[in-house]
């Protein structure tokens, strides 16, 4: 039978505020253990949460660069829940009313279609603790610093149709909160997490099938790899004749597949309510569109200009644009060089070649923004060739030196511009190569434009290769056609 | 609405009490009693009335988002049954 994919996600961002959601304590992350978990966080009686109006303010800036509805009254509740990291014995969420209502996103596929995914809501929660279930003499240890850490839970609707589609999903949610700079977006330190909801059925068929959710899935590739083995899993099921059970599943990237995590769950029976600690949160017109006002350039909106006003090919200002700590190491190399063309090719030539040949993220290339946009502004004003560039690259990326023009004159690279010491050198070729003078001479004019070629090359190895190839091509062009 | 012995044993389960077997019909009781309590409600026509989040007219405060809370592991941790390096320990919990 021919199956069709359904795929939903929801996916945690945690924001980055300073403080919590509910508190004053910190939400850096790394500290030792509980120094950063206030009464609050404990959940210990008596204590009233206080709404932080930076995650306030960041959910709406994300409700606004999804083009959705925003909740001018949004309401909390309690998700009732018993998990020793969740000491109060429930999360705070949004259940009915969220701040983020339906929205969508664009994404592009592999053939470079767009498709548009709907995003339901988007609602403020509060994050658990973390247990941690080494060998503390048979029980588990509980920290209590993440509880309390802002997120935002954005819920797709299930118009996702394969894992590719939801990886381009997952990383253009990824892009669009780091641009905003409400999330870090560090995926290793579960900045992001994700969860995808996945079911079969058959094709054409309305109905949705029974889904599955593989929870806490925390970087790209294992958000393919995870759908893709659990797509194998249900179609197996479903061709033998079997059906799916609704259940919550976990991915296991070294034995590639997914596994029921609750095998004895009861039907999750949350209990929520309204939270009585905390008011209705109401905000207007006025506030929505200061917020609004305030968003910076969004992926989508810096590849049109990309391609409009910096003149690049879709295809340069689609990788430029993709992530934020691309463009904006790309839009410092430009500003720094004046070029946006010539910073496009070096940034996705030289450099991405060297960060992918040493594995190497892009915010730790040895090769500053502003280095690499000084070096190809010395290339622009001709103080050093296209060539002259790959070493000083070479030796910025191999930390020989900070300075630019100081490894320019350390690796002899400056071109002689200089129009009286090319046109000695220029004379001292033509006279030490009267044969192939006379043949320039004695050719067809057409031809002598590819036979120009010869003493091109004589006089920059007479030079050392420092002579400026442009120069050299024009004063060797002047000198021989006054012969003819 | 009348609950059963099943409903109260899972609502205990739920709630994470334990309840004597004898208690059990107490319970059952007490409980369908306070349903029956809030039950009246529904013979209110509620049509027109927005579902209500607080009794109060009044909307939430904003905290600045400033780090105001400082460390107090000690002290916090003072009554807590079992620890070891600054954790909680609590009986094992795995999934």
């Amino acid at each position: 039978m021919e199956w069709e994919v359904v795929i939903g996600l929801e996916i945690h961002a945690q924001l980055a505020t300073k403080s919590k959601i509910f508190s004053g304590s910190s939400t850096a992350f790394g500290a030792e253990p509980n120094t950063q978990a206030s009464l609050v966080d404990l959940g210990l009686p008596g204590v009233l949460p206080v709404f932080n109006e930076e995650a306030l303010r960041m959910a709406v800036k994300f409700g606004c660069a999804i083009d959705a509805e925003i909740g001018k009254v949004s309401v909390f509740d309690r998700k009732n829940y018993f998990y020793p990291d969740s000491p109060k014995g429930y999360q705070t969420t949004q259940l009915h009313h969220p701040i983020v209502g339906m929205g969508h996103i664009d994404i592009t596929l592999d053939d470079g279609t767009t498709k548009r995914i709907n995003v339901t809501r988007a609602h403020l929660e509060e994050d658990a603790g973390k247990s941690l279930h080494e060998d503390f003499h048979g029980m588990s240890g509980i920290d209590l610093n993440r509880a309390g850490t802002p997120l935002i839970e954005i819920v797709s609707e299930p118009e996702i149709r394969s894992a590719k589609e939801a990886v381009a999903y997952f990383k253009k949610m990824h892009s669009i909160v780091t641009y905003l700079g409400i999330c870090d977006g560090d995926l290793s330190q579960g900045s992001m997490r994700c969860d995808c909801n996945v079911s079969l059925r058959p094709k054409g068929q309305e109905e949705f099938g029974t889904r599955t959710e593989i929870k806490n899935v925390n970087s790209f590739r294992f958000v393919e790899q995870a759908i893709n083995v659990e797509i194998e899993r249900q179609m197996d099921i479903l061709e033998d004749g079997g059906s799916i059970t609704q259940e919550t599943r976990l991915f296991d990237p070294n034995k590639m597949e997914t596994r029921s995590m609750r095998s004895k769950e009861v039907a999750n029976d949350y209990r929520y309510f309204p939270c009585p600690d905390l008011l209705p949160v109401v905000i207007d017109d006025e506030y929505i569109q200061s917020v609004r006002d305030s968003l910076p350039e969004l992926p989508d909106q810096k590849k049109q200009r990309l391609m409009d006003v910096n003149g690049l090919s879709e295809y340069d200002a689609s990788v430029l644009s993709a992530t934020r700590e691309m463009a904006d190491y790309f839009e410092a190399v430009a500003k720094a060089c004046d070029d946006y063309k010539l910073a496009a090719n070096w940034v996705m030539g030289e450099l991405s070649a060297a960060l992918n040949k040493n594995e190497v993220e892009i915010k730790n290339s040895p090769v500053k923004a502003e280095q690499l946009g000084a070096m190809i502004a010395r290339i622009k004003d001709n103080t050093i060739s296209s060539k002259g560039g790959k070493d000083v690259f070479a030796a910025l990326w191999d930390e020989k030196g900070d300075d630019v023009d100081a490894l320019i004159d350390s690796l002899g690279l400056k071109q002689v511009s200089d129009t009286g010491a090319i046109e000695a050198i220029v004379d001292e070729v033509i006279a030490n190569n009267q044969a192939q003078v006379d043949q320039y001479v004695n050719a067809e004019p057409d031809k002598r434009g590819k036979m120009i070629g010869f003493f091109v090359g004589q006089v920059m190895k007479a030079s050392k290769g420092a002579a400026n190839p442009g120069m050299v091509n024009k004063v060797l062009k002047e000198k021989l056609d006054a012969k003819c | 609405m009348a609950l059963d012995r099943s409903d109260v044993t899972n609502i205990a389960d739920l709630a994470r009490l334990a309840i004597a077997e004898d208690n059990i019909g107490q319970y059952q009781e007490e409980l369908s009693s306070i349903l029956a309590l809030v039950e009246q409600m529904n013979a209110v026509n509620t049509d027109d009335v927005q579902p209500l989040a607080h009794p109060t007219d009044a909307v939430q405060r904003l905290r600045s988002d400033v780090v105001t809370e400082e460390n107090h592991r000690e002290k916090y941790m003072a009554n807590a049954p079992a620890q070891e390096s600054g954790l909680f320990l609590v009986p094992k919990v795995v999934e």
